[in-house]
């Protein structure tokens, strides 16, 4: 089936792959988002350690999904990574700190004799939470406003100085910081995180004084998250975009090219304010009608928000990461991806995606089908973070 | 032009790609083993129902959940560290090892972390059943991870199923099939998987001989050491047969990296194996400052050359032949390789050329220059400095012996283990028991010996003959990867501390009690 495809469908479809991924991952960084609440909605040990039980539960979703999209993004983009992963090496390198920290933490923060202590067990959660949302959310920010990098494969060619892709600033991708609308979008991230957080958390803890904190978060979460959001967004719609030529493969500025990248691809654009509804009716229906199932809504709008934010970026002949050292040295799906074979065999591996999805579904609902009490903290029985 | 490489960087790299690989495969073996031995335990616990093997298999699953977290807190570095570190590399050979890094995350990655989950928190929320398939799928999982990451591995040190493209600067994959079922790629999984199988029966046998020995849990010590001896019996054979295969694999693949194991500087027919040996001091070469010959040692006469080729007779090449050349064997010498390395690597840039002048006559030409020579592309990056081509070869040897003798050790001591408990003497047996404990330290250096002489004896190569690790290596400032380094070190010696420490306070506080399921 896939080897019939043209490469460009196959370099598109791995595109919407991507982005997917990307999209669930930001989803479920609500686990990141609740670790930096875990002190604002628990006041007690127990309101705590409910708080940390129902999201330990889900954490390594949470990391396995990172995994897999860094391994697909490598598979069917290599030339993105090997060119930023190389070369805005601190801000991965904080990014991969972030959760290195997150992954022992659930498991060892109340073992006894575990050398660190509780407290600085939770700090790791937190700074994870914080770090690894605004960092990730800044970095895809980068996307649209293009970073420091040249690229050439025939540097392969000299012996003394081999490497294809170069950082052409000393501060090897920490200056996306200095962009407000890279940060915008971190922000973004960030709270849209702690909003997941919060109804993944009303969802599945059972507790009326974690509830009551949870309606206050939401007000100092949601508006500065809308804040950031429509910033990032009516900012990315007004602004000039890379553009790709589809016949030479030369990269031009486009005045409105997000904005037409949305009109022009209709589906996109339905995808994109139903996503948006989705969040905004996720998290109303929780503050005015105290919906605890809010997280489905906001879930799935995040889902489709992300999914078509980041469609906008790579189809469309659009460029997808930028360079603002050389144009023409910017990554297209067409100029960075593996090649036919590799794509066509990853394509059939994809194909086990629905398969993946359905056992997980069956995992979590047998895991979550009731909320988490006081009481199951008592229980001997059971695996308790 | 003649500037100077700058080694210190891709020393630095190899060594940050060094921590994180060795303490990452701290963790890993032991959960790999662990897996399968607790769904074995399940399975014994839903089969007769009687809640002391419910009490085993959660002591074992607390120890897998402590070494299991920071098994992937290790893990994601290295995914990463492809592209932060060895950015080249990445796009070299990304069109054949990102796809097995993406099957890993597909398809093993989710069905390890979300069965985890059910293993975990399940007990009460899914029935028997639903739970002890669970616990197989983590043990199948974690294993089948293992898989993909260890053909992408094998690829470099094989690398097979690809074509390069002079146009895209990178091979690019031919054939899954080939890359997947290379000889390499088996010999890798198998002895790799079987290897951390049997590291895991060697704990499980150690921390039970602690119990007996303190006269502990002397029932729940009894039974895991019955089914992780009878466990490491079979995978330590396994293990054996598999590491006999991945030597004759190296040797006709990888002929430096074999003579390397041995210390076998001038080749022969008939060549004997060294079973122990002490290197000198001195450089047996002075130009070559990894060279050294033998101050002591006992050779099992023609072996090597039975071991490599199944055949007495067969000529072993040694370091020199290989780096001077040896007519009679057809063997090319390092200053050849490295001529036709160049003539491949300028062709490439002439190809570029003539495209961009749209000369198709010298596109072709420039393009039958590289395919000729492409074989030995990566020695073109040598012309300074073939001494480089010649991995360290005390290190190779020490850690080949080590681990091949331990190896032939934990065999013995699984057969005389199930020998006393056979006898019902296992618990009266002080001097076993002890052996048992100290065997734990020694299943680790063994394993990491494993990883030393795979890694260290391929030098110089990432991708073996095609791509030097100063071909591979990202452009970073020298400084960036030493601090990265050194935060590594601290970050995860920390958490190392932190685990050994809760593991040894949970090895302390014992399987707890609880009623049945």
């Amino acid at each position: 089936m896939f080897e019939t495809f043209e490469l460009y469908t196959l370099q598109q479809y791995w595109w919407i792959i991507i982005s997917l991924l990307a999209s669930l991952l930001v989803f479920l960084m609500f686990v990141q988002g609740g670790q930096t609440l875990i002190y604002q909605l628990g006041k007690t040990e127990t309101e705590r350690s409910l708080i940390i039980n129902t999201l330990g539960r889900k954490w390594e979703l949470t990391f396995t999904t990172l995994v897999t999209f860094g391994g697909a993004f490598f598979a069917s983009f290599p030339l993105f990574y090997s060119t930023s992963f190389g070369g805005a090496y601190w801000v991965w390198m904080a990014i991969l700190f972030a959760f290195v920290i997150q992954a022992i933490s659930y498991e060892y923060r109340t073992k006894p004799a575990n050398f660190l202590g509780r407290k600085t067990y939770e700090v790791f959660l937190f700074l994870n939470g914080l770090l690894g949302t605004i960092l990730i959310g800044t970095a895809v920010g980068t996307f649209f406003n293009g970073a420091n990098f040249s690229v050439d494969k025939m540097n392969l060619t000299n012996i003394y100085d081999s490497a294809i892709s170069r950082w052409e600033t000393p501060f090897h991708g920490l200056e996306a910081v200095l962009n407000i609308h890279n940060v915008a979008l971190g922000l973004s991230v960030f709270f849209l995180a702690r909003v997941l957080g919060i109804l993944y958390i009303v969802n599945s803890v059972n507790e009326e004084n974690i509830l009551v904190r949870a309606r206050r978060q939401m007000w100092n979460n949601a508006v500065p998250f809308l804040v950031f959001f429509l910033y990032f967004v009516i900012y990315l719609l007004l602004k000039q975009g890379f553009a790709v030529n589809p016949e030479t493969g030369e990269i031009f500025m486009e005045k409105y090219k997000y904005l037409h990248n949305l009109l022009q691809m209709p589906v996109v654009l339905i995808l994109f304010l139903a996503g948006v509804a989705g969040v905004l009716y996720g998290i109303s229906s929780f503050l005015f009608c105290r919906s605890r199932k809010a997280i489905w809504f906001g879930g799935a709008g995040t889902v489709l928000a992300v999914f078509s934010l980041l469609l906008i970026a790579g189809l469309n002949s659009t460029a997808y990461y930028p360079s603002l050292h050389n144009l023409q040295h910017s990554l297209t799906i067409r100029n960075s991806s593996s090649s036919h074979y590799t794509l066509t065999a990853m394509s059939y591996v994809s194909l086990f995606v629905p398969v993946v999805i359905a056992y997980i579904y069956v995992a979590w609902k047998s895991i979550n089908n009731k909320p988490i009490e006081k009481s199951d903290l008592d229980d001997d029985s059971s695996h308790i973070y | 032009m003649t500037e100077a490489f700058d080694y210190s960087l891709i020393d630095w790299s190899r060594a940050q790609f060094a921590l994180t690989a060795m303490y990452h495969w701290i963790f890993v073996p032991l959960t790999l083993g662990l897996g399968f031995i607790m769904a074995i335990m399940e399975t014994i616990y839903v089969r007769t129902g009687n809640p002391e093997w419910k009490r085993i298999t959660k002591f074992w699953m607390t120890i897998f959940g402590i070494n299991f977290a920071i098994g992937v807190a290790t893990g994601i570095i290295l995914e990463f560290e492809f592209g932060t570190n060895w950015s080249n590399y990445s796009w070299f050979v990304g069109d054949i090892f990102g796809a097995p890094l993406a099957i890993e995350g597909i398809m093993a990655f989710f069905l390890e972390s979300t069965f985890i989950a059910v293993m975990f928190f399940g007990w009460n929320k899914v029935s028997k059943k639903f739970h002890l398939v669970s616990t197989w799928l983590v043990a199948f999982g974690a294993s089948l991870s293992a898989l993909w990451i260890l053909v992408a591995n094998a690829w470099m040190q094989l690398p097979v199923g690809m074509k390069f493209n002079p146009e895209t600067a990178r091979n690019e994959m031919h054939n899954f099939w080939d890359v997947l079922l290379s000889p390499m790629a088996v010999s890798k999984f198998t002895h790799t998987i079987s290897s951390s199988y049997l590291l895991a029966a060697i704990v499980v046998i150690g921390i039970s001989s602690w119990y007996l020995l303190r006269k502990r849990h002397i029932v729940f010590a009894k039974r895991s050491i019955v089914v992780a001896a009878v466990f490491g019996l079979i995978t330590s054979i396994f293990t054996i047969l598999t590491g006999d295969y991945s030597a004759r694999v190296v040797a006709q693949n990888q002929p430096m990296k074999f003579a390397a194991f041995e210390g076998l500087y001038v080749g022969q027919t008939r060549a004997p194996l060294v079973a122990i040996g002490v290197m000198s001091t001195s450089p047996e070469d002075p130009d070559n400052e990894n060279i050294k010959d033998f101050v002591f040692k006992i050779e099992i006469p023609n072996f090597l050359s039975y071991m490599a080729f199944q055949d007495i007779n067969a000529f072993v090449p040694g370091i020199r032949d290989l780096m001077e050349g040896n007519e009679k064997y057809n063997i090319l010498s390092a200053a050849e390789k490295i001529a036709r390395g160049k003539l491949a690597i300028d062709a490439l840039a002439e190809f570029k050329l003539a495209k961009e002048a749209q000369d198709q006559a010298k596109m072709d030409e420039a393009r039958q220059i590289l395919d000729e020579n492409f074989q030995y592309f990566g020695y073109g990056y040598f012309v300074d400095d073939p001494s480089r081509l010649v991995p360290s070869v005390p290190i190779t040897f020490y850690s080949f012996h080590i681990m091949v003798a331990l190896g032939m050790w934990f065999m013995m001591f699984f057969a005389i283990v199930l020998l006393l408990v056979y006898k019902g003497k296992i618990s009266q047996s002080k001097f076993w028991l002890t052996i048992g404990i100290v065997n734990i330290p020694l299943a680790y250096i063994a394993s990491q010996s494993g990883w030393i002489t795979a890694e260290m004896g391929r030098q110089p190569w990432v991708i073996q003959d095609l791509m030097p690790t100063m071909a591979a290596v990202s452009r970073l400032d020298t400084n960036a990867v030493i601090t990265t380094f050194i935060l590594f070190g601290v970050v995860f010696t920390t958490l190392l501390i932190a685990e050994l420490k809760i593991m040894f306070k949970q090895i302390k506080i014992g399987p707890k009690q609880e009623g049945g399921h």
